[in-house]
């Protein structure tokens, strides 16, 4: 049988849904048994939320003033000494868990997948390399602890419904303090969709050529409900923040409907929205790449279009 | 602090698009070009500006790779490394083991700071980093966006998905670059003949001591799903309505 641990990503109060897509991968290994962990300052309500989940068995706590601010340095030894007796480790492969889990997997001697996107067998995964231009299949030992990473735009977040047990673990690990947490900026809290897990993302490039520009961005996805994204010549020009980047070293999403407005659809770009339902694209340039790929081309210039969009939906 | 060890990936350039072989071997590669990793040169420029800022006595570049990987070396050395050193390898290795090598030159070289790239753009593992730092046991500073070093300790602001966090760690450490960490530097004809001359270091892999088997297997590569073929529509009606029909707005 497999015994997966998957470590949940949560701000100490909520559970990141990208945990609830690592669960449905992790379902899809025959037999799978299949624990969250819970490494927090209080774990009580992200547990519970765990805890609903359809398909997870059972799930653990490691309640520490330590685990208030999740520092990969302080939780890995933790997560090694919780890792004994499972055959899998599981993470989403967000920043929380591509800090976290290849330590882990040095720690344990053993390699890693990173950014698992299909189950071939227990041991057995897809993962994309090349910004996603070659699919390579990988075989891990089975004598030997499994370390993955999940993608999270290849698996939809596990239902609820679930009721599984909620205990407390003893971990007994020597904590370092050579590793501090200073403070997080966040962005601010707004009342968009968050756009690692919308069903539609609005994103703007380079063409929207000021910050001030990049408000149409903004307005036409309050119009349509939709969470904002940006290229990375957006985010660098600073027209957009950096956690709205898309792309190979940005976010990689999967939503229903992705607009590219003013986006020429390099590699870089194309391999974070692959996996989208449609993809509309608005370019002035009939050459541009991101046409390759999209389900519906409007060539036109942006500031015409983008407007005219929103006056058809109102 | 005296010794900054920078990773040099030879990687395929990130302007190519790279085939998979028809027999799903791999990808091929015979006669593409070839760069350092952009996140590598990255890394060594801010290697470079922390050595320029009287912080750092040497930046040492090292790359794990075949002898061609000398190139990339000449270019780090051309950027302002001071010297280089070739882990001699006939196959691509493994983060793990890759991690393995520069914790022991690490080691070898009593590093106070590496700093390697936040991941490397063609397997795009993402795990070098903080595999060095836990074998090496030491603290990591992944995805970094801003460095201050301040004596033995450094405050690093690292980009996460919910927006920027800043953490402090103690030196020795190792960090990943961002790409918002700077802006690499463009090399000048005259630092690459200046290049030739600086010290370039060949070790062999097995005089290391590190197992090249970690025991994963690569069963085969293929390429993507292609999309399905779309359409031009020919005005923001047709868009509008072809949503519209798909339950999209
Ligand atoms: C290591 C590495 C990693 C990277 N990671 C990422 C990543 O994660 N995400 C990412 O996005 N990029 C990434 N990049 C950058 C990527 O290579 C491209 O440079 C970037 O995506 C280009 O952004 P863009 O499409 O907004 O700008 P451009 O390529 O400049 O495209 C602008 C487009 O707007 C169109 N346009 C101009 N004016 C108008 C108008 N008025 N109306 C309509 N259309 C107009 C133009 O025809 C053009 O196609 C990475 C690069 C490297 C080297
Ligand atoms: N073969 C190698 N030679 C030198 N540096 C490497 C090598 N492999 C990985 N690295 C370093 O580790 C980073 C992350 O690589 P990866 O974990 O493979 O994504 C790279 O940007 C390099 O700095």
């Amino acid at each position: 049988m497999s015994k997966i641990l998957i470590i949940a990503e949560h701000d100490g109060s909520a559970l990141n849904q990208a945990t609830a897509r690592a669960v449905t991968c992790a379902r899809q290994i025959p037999g799978a048994h299949v624990t969250i962990a819970v490494f927090a300052a209080e774990p009580a309500a992200v547990a519970s939320a765990a805890a609903v989940l359809a398909g997870v068995d059972a799930v653990v706590t490691v309640a520490s003033a330590a685990n208030g601010h999740a520092l990969a340095a302080t939780l890995a030894p933790q997560v090694v000494a919780l890792a004994a007796g499972y055959t899998h480790v599981f993470a989403a492969s967000t920043s929380f868990g591509k800090d976290l889990l290849p330590r882990v997997a040095a720690l344990l001697g053993v390699p890693q997948i990173s950014d698992a996107m299909a189950v071939e067998g227990a041991y057995k995964f897809k993962r994309p390399t090349y910004a996603g231009n070659a699919i390579v299949t990988l075989e891990a030992p089975a004598d030997r602890i499994l370390v993955a990473t999940v993608r999270s735009a290849s698996f939809e977040p596990a239902a609820g419904g679930g009721s599984a047990s909620i205990s407390a673990a003893d971990v007994s690990a020597e904590l370092p303090t050579h590793t501090r947490f200073v403070s997080l900026s966040a962005a601010p809290k707004s009342d968009r969709p968050d756009l690692a897990s919308a069903a539609k993302v609005v994103s703007g490039g380079r063409a929207l050529a000021s910050k001030e520009n990049f408000d149409i961005v903004y307005s036409l996805a309050s119009k349509m409900g939709a969470a904002v994204g940006a290229s990375r010549a957006a985010v660098d020009a600073g027209y957009a923040s950096n956690e709205l980047q898309v792309g190979q070293t940005g976010k990689i999403i999967a939503p229903e409907l992705y607009v590219a407005v003013g986006i020429s659809g390099a590699i870089q770009h194309l391999t974070g929205i692959k996996d989208a339902k449609t993809i509309v694209a608005i370019n002035k340039d009939p050459e541009a790449p991101i046409f390759e790929v999209a389900d519906f081309g409007l060539v036109a210039d942006l500031f015409v279009a983008v407007p005219e969009i929103e006056k058809a939906l109102s | 602090m005296r010794k900054i060890l920078v990773g040099v990936k030879r990687v395929v350039d990130y302007n190519v698009r790279v085939r998979v072989k028809p027999d799903g071997s791999g990808v091929a590669l015979e006669g593409v070009k070839m760069s350092v990793n952009p996140f590598d040169e990255i890394a060594l420029e801010e290697a470079l500006r922390i050595k320029e800022r009287g912080e750092a006595a040497e930046v040492v570049a090292v790359s794990i790779g075949t002898d061609e990987a000398q190139q990339q070396l000449r270019t780090a050395l051309a950027m302002g490394a001071d010297r280089a050193i070739l882990v001699k390898v006939t196959e691509a290795v493994d983060p793990l083991v890759a991690s393995r090598v520069l914790t022991e030159i690490a080691k070898r070289e009593n590093a106070d700071l590496v700093i390697l790239g936040k991941q490397a753009i063609d397997d795009d593992a993402a795990q070098t980093a903080p595999m060095v730092a836990a074998l090496w046991g030491r603290p990591q500073a992944t995805f970094a966006s801003k460095i201050a070093i301040n004596g033995g300790t450094a405050i690093v602001t690292r980009e996460v998905d919910a927006g920027l966090e800043t953490i402090e760690v103690d030196l020795p450490a190792v960090f990943s670059a961002d790409l918002r960490l700077n802006e690499p530097r463009y090399v000048k004809l005259p630092d690459i003949m200046k290049a030739k001359k600086k010290p370039l270091d060949v070790v062999e892999f097995a005089s290391l001591g590190v197992t090249a088997d970690v025991g994963l297997k690569t069963v085969f590569v293929e390429p993507p799903k292609p999309r399905a073929k779309g359409i031009v529509v020919k005005d923001v009606a047709e868009l509008v309505d072809a949503l519209k029909k798909k339950g999209l707005v």
